[in-house]
């Protein structure tokens, strides 16, 4: 039954939708305000960078290739670790973005029509907030698929732009950890975890994450809690909804 | 001190990991549905893997960061704006350090 009702929904939207350069402008422009914190974000990146011993083209490299906030921030954090942790961060980055798969998951009734190589490129623009922002768009009558890349891409712009800037500046700036900057990653996670709060539900997972990851940060070597913390909070929280 | 190719191959493996799950939701619902336990698993990742990033900082290192956490979250809260609230984070600490060395 449910699954009907999707599949129809799914042949109505799809037939509907478009792709055009006014949409991918629209997009961009209702992307104006994130991109300007976006920017300030990658400013810190940049400096971040720079601490962690990060080349020019390697954070150019990682900002312009990679282009996930979250998973960028944690790769720094892992990046002077000896002997360097290739394969944690490959997989911290994994763990960090497999989130894009639900978004992703979620574009399927509406670009399902769409040539596979629109659909390819505008997912690797593709952001939480760009992703939020054009469901929004689509929930409010929008059928434009060219929305998404357009508000993918300013950001894109923002991100690679502020990196190499901050990469730069971050050349006069001896010791971040005097000016509280080292904090700047806790404190930008600590937001988003704020925004992402949605009640009670969430206690008992939060918990168990932050419990584990205590404990693992303490008793293991390395980085090894984040994953450890992560995979034992979301499982207990899948656990606890299935109840 | 790690060698460029070493950094070279590792951002490119992030690259496409990242690609992968950018792409692989989108490509994934075109074969098959997920079950409901694995879409609710799912949904739960992010915040647990941001909890266990901060947890070692903020509630096993020191008065200071337990602190600036705390103002960053009822920033967060009162303005829901991340900048603002880093901004803050990051003064809250940089203070809180100089108070209680």
């Amino acid at each position: 039954m449910q699954k009907a009702n999707v599949s129809e929904r799914d042949n109505f939207t799809s037939e509907k939708m478009t792709f055009t350069l006014s949409g991918a402008l629209l997009g961009a422009k209702r992307t104006i305000p994130l991109a300007i914190s976006g920017f300030a974000i990658g400013i810190v990146f940049g400096v971040l960078a720079r601490q962690a011993k990060l080349s020019f083209i390697d954070a150019l490299l990682m900002s312009g290739l990679v282009y996930a906030g979250a998973s960028q921030f944690v790769a720094l954090s892992l990046w002077t670790a000896i002997p360097f942790p290739m394969t944690a961060i490959i997989l911290t980055t994994f763990i960090v973005n497999m989130r894009h798969l639900l978004m992703g998951a979620s574009l399927r009734p509406w670009f399902s029509k769409l040539s596979p190589w629109k659909v390819y490129t505008s997912v690797f623009f593709m952001v939480d907030e760009s992703w939020a922002l054009t469901m929004s768009d689509f929930a409010k009558g929008g059928r434009d698929a060219g929305f998404l890349f357009g508000s993918g891409f300013i950001l894109y712009i923002a991100w690679v732009s502020s990196a190499v800037i901050g990469r730069t500046v971050g050349a006069w700036i001896q010791n971040p950890a005097q000016w509280g900057l080292d904090f700047a990653f806790t404190a930008v996670f600590t937001a988003l975890l704020v925004g992402m709060w949605k009640g009670k539900s969430n206690l008992l997972p939060w918990a168990v994450a932050a419990i584990v990851a205590v404990a693992a940060a303490h008793w293991l070597p390395g980085k090894w809690y984040i994953l450890l913390g992560g995979i034992a909070g979301s499982i207990v929280g899948a656990i606890n909804d299935a109840k | 001190m790690q060698s460029e190719t070493l950094t070279l191959i590792t951002i490119l493996g992030m690259a496409l990991v990242t690609y992968v799950t950018r792409a692989g939701g989108f490509w994934l619902m075109g074969l098959v549905t997920p079950s409901p336990r694995t879409e609710a698993w799912l949904k739960q990742i992010p915040g647990a893997v941001l909890v266990a990033i901060i947890a070692p900082t903020v509630l096993a290192s020191s008065l200071a960061e337990t602190l600036a956490a705390l103002a960053t979250v009822l920033v967060a809260i009162r303005t829901k704006n991340v900048l603002i609230a880093m901004v803050v984070g990051v003064a809250a600490v940089w203070l809180l350090r100089l108070i209680l060395k």
